[in-house]
């Protein structure tokens, strides 16, 4: 209660700042630690316009920010975590309509944190698209490199 | 089928001289603006220019990797295209991303696909991201494509 930010305060702020974030257009809806994030349809998100399908990779951005953005919320770190690598799996067409996301972080340890991530639509239970990744987490106090 | 495209070596003339083309018909490939800069068999190049739209980390000021995986999905599945004998259109199965080291900051990014084998319906294919050469990698990327059967329904996506 007596602390000046909470987390998701601070992860909202954060990604007000973050020049990627206002490109794709994403919003975050952030309850304590936990938080869905929410793409809305644009039509610059399109990669095969005879289809009207979302890019892969605007997709894939978004999992990948929705990821280091859960991971953010729940450890303690002062800076966002550097992915070591990621899967993103295309399970459907990303339809011309707004993309929810949610993450869970797997493991945090000290250095490093597994993450999963998946997106959909209109049902929750036809994913779109689900990530997973490794990040590295950005101890606090550390020098930069 | 258009007859220009019907052949593996006409389709790899026409998208030589289509390079600006192939992306500009892709809004988020226009959105991020990289752009394919050369096409050989099973094999496509491309570029993605620095932009301060597309940083991720402020205090670094390098773009985001999610640009990298834009750059590469597209790249990879354009390499597809210059890989299979009949036209097909093809969809990202997955793609898995390792980053060997950050990007530099105001630095355009080189991108470089190849399909290396090709089934009756998937595609496998691998690629690099650099500043100068593939000695010195900031990513690499594998990743699967499904090719789908010639019937305008399945390029819909419209389940069987």
């Amino acid at each position: 209660m007596s602390r000046t930010l909470s987390r998701g305060d601070q992860l909202a702020g954060f990604l007000l700042r973050v020049p990627i974030v206002e490109t794709l257009g994403m919003r975050c809806d952030i309850k304590g630690d936990d938080m869905t994030t929410v793409l809305p349809f644009q039509e610059k998100l399109i990669g095969n316009f005879t289809i009207k399908a979302l890019h892969g990779g605007a997709i894939g951005t978004f999992l990948e920010l929705t990821a280091m953005a859960q991971l953010f919320l729940v450890s303690s770190a002062e800076r966002p975590a550097r992915t070591i690598n990621l899967t993103v799996d295309y399970l459907r067409q990303g339809r011309a309509e707004d993309l929810y996301g949610r993450a869970r972080v797997i493991k945090l340890g000290r250095r490093m944190a597994s993450v999963t991530a998946e997106a959909w639509q209109s049902e929750r239970d036809k994913p779109v698209a689900a990530l997973h990744g490794h990040f590295l987490l950005a101890r606090s106090g550390a020098a930069k490199d | 089928m258009d007859e220009s495209i019907a052949s593996l070596d006409k389709r790899i003339e026409l998208m030589r001289q289509n390079m600006d083309g192939m992306t500009q018909v892709v809004p988020w490939a226009r959105e991020t603006g990289f752009k394919v800069t050369k096409v050989e068999r099973g094999r496509v190049w491309g570029v993605q220019p620095f932009a301060q739209h597309l940083i991720g980390d402020i205090e670094a000021k390098v773009i985001h990797g999610g640009a990298i995986t834009t750059l590469l999905d597209n790249l990879c599945g354009m390499a597809c295209a210059a890989s299979l004998e009949e036209f097909r259109f093809v969809a990202t199965l997955d793609l898995r991303i390792d980053y060997m080291r950050p990007a530099d900051s105001g630095r355009d990014i080189i991108g470089e696909a190849e399909c290396y084998h090709v089934t009756k319906s998937v595609a496998f294919t691998r690629a690099w991201a650099y500043h100068d050469s593939r000695d010195k990698v900031i990513a690499t990327a594998q990743g699967a494509f499904a090719i789908n059967k010639p019937r305008p329904k399945a390029s819909l996506g419209v389940p069987e």
